[in-house]
């Protein structure tokens, strides 16, 4: 195959950035789509330029670490995929890739593709959590969990905090991240003592972070890698509303 | 990094947005089945005695003064939100965002807008009059008699254009509003939200195409 690549080059942070094309010739179908530019890199580094710096880890998907936004789509146009599952075959002979970094303001850029996701862990840092030491596993029948919860509670844990939804969402919004872990401990025994408190302090934090708000757009849905379904958004909000109305003030 | 001075959260505005949008879209119900009166082919008669009941009506009285906090606060919101949104991206992708999903959600704001306009120019029209600010013309003599002003203004065929056009937006406003509000108050259930999608379609259409219906009349219909 050959391709042509529109990639965004940024030195750091404060560097102002700038798109370089390149050309790409040999590539093969099967290679990933990082493979890809692994293959870029080693004939950037051979003619002594700075290689395109990119972030990943376990390249099968559930780390989370990859994520650009290519062709005006995170982790690219095939459904339910990372950008380190997506293969060059999806691509035509001869296309142009367009690769940006995530777009938002709670991610600025570190270096031409790679993004500080730091936002994310403050938002878990703030709530997202269970402060009590729950020990090990206990008997399997002395804490019923209905078969539905727990189906739901593993759709929400399903996340992997890549960012994609903030990508895809036109107010670059965090509420499909929030949502899944908010749900993920609600629906669940130990996560139900402190659900008021969490979903209060996350979605606070979030905002002060500088994402945006949802407004049901719903393409956060459509391109997350693991299809978290927008219900969780509107479990989120009831959750949110059962803190702030329903919950009795302590003295 | 962020604005730590954001005192209301994003969940909080959405859920109060989505209150006043319910309340809004039940008053077109009512706005509409008032409106259609015009149609009836009596000269206004009947039009003219559900104005006078609704004039005469301590309580739409002070529905008034709701609805006009409604429309305050869903307008202020609106703007409040969008300026959230748009700086939280402050650096916009070279390749815009190739989401599938419908158009009516990402240009609630551009509908928004026209819809607001238009507002302005309803309330001109016919608000202004009943507060003394706009003179009534010579033809819609007479204490809240609408009637002869709504013919003279829909038989413009400008207005009636303008009217139309801001209906389509409204339409597409609406469309997304409706079972926008179910999610953002947390109703958002996988064996009802089907059917709540297909009565936000309905209900767009209901709305538009009735409140469309009463230019057309007057422009080609009543002599």
């Amino acid at each position: 195959m050959k391709i042509r690549l529109k990639i965004w080059r940024q030195k750091n942070s404060t560097a102002k950035g700038r798109f370089v094309k390149y050309k790409l010739e040999n590539v093969s179908p099967e290679m990933s789509f990082l493979e890809m530019l692994d293959f870029l890199n080693e004939q950037l580094i051979k003619s002594g330029d700075d290689p395109v710096a990119y972030d990943h880890d376990c390249r099968e998907g559930i780390c989370g670490a990859c994520g650009l936004y290519i062709n005006g789509r995170p982790h690219g146009a095939q459904k339910k995929t990372t950008t380190c599952e997506l293969h060059m075959r999806v691509f035509d002979d001869g296309s142009t890739i367009i690769v940006e970094p995530w777009r938002s303001r709670a991610f600025p850029v570190i270096k031409d593709l790679m993004v500080d996701r730091t936002a994310l862990d403050e938002i878990i840092r703030s709530g997202g959590y269970i402060s009590v030491n729950a020990g090990s596993a206990p008997e399997a029948n002395s804490i019923p969990v209905g078969k539905h919860e727990s189906d739901k509670a593993f759709d929400a844990a399903e996340c992997i905090g890549c960012g994609a939804c903030v990508a895809a969402c036109k107010n670059s919004s965090a509420m499909l991240f929030v949502a899944a872990k908010v749900s993920q401990l609600a629906l669940l025994p130990h996560g139900k003592t402190e659900a008021a408190d969490r979903v209060k302090k996350m979605v606070k934090k979030s905002n002060e972070l500088g994402f945006g708000g949802c407004s049901n757009t719903y393409s956060c849905e459509y391109d997350c890698p693991k299809a978290i379904p927008v219900e969780f958004i509107a479990k989120m909000n009831r959750e949110f509303f059962k803190a702030k109305v329903c919950k009795q003030k302590v003295e | 990094m962020g604005d730590t001075r954001i005192r209301m959260t994003t969940v909080s505005q959405k859920y109060i947005m989505a209150l006043a949008g319910i309340f809004l879209m039940l008053f077109l119900i009512v706005h509409l089945s008032i409106n259609i009166l015009m149609i009836a082919g009596d000269d206004g008669d009947l039009f003219g005695r559900a104005v006078n009941f609704m004039v005469a009506n301590p309580f739409i009285k002070i529905m008034e003064y709701f609805l006009f906090g409604g429309f305050i606060v869903h307008i202020l919101l609106g703007v409040i939100m969008e300026i959230i949104n748009y700086r939280a991206r402050p650096v916009k992708y070279n390749r815009s965002l190739k989401t599938e999903k419908s158009m009516f959600s990402k240009y609630m704001i551009h509908t928004g807008v026209i819809i607001f306009i238009f507002l302005f120019i309803h309330f001109f029209h016919f608000f202004h009059v009943k507060l003394g600010i706009v003179e009534v013309p010579e033809v819609a003599a007479g204490a809240h008699d609408f009637f002869p002003m709504a013919v003279a203004t829909f038989q413009t065929p400008l207005y009636s254009i303008i009217y139309l056009v801001s209906f389509v937006f409204l339409a597409f406003h609406l469309k997304h509003a409706f079972q926008s509000a179910f999610q953002s108050l947390g109703l958002n259930h996988n064996k009802y939200m089907p059917a709540i999608k297909v009565i936000g379609t309905l209900y767009a259409i209901f709305i538009s195409v009735g409140f469309a219906i009463i230019p057309i009349y007057f422009l080609f219909f009543y002599n």
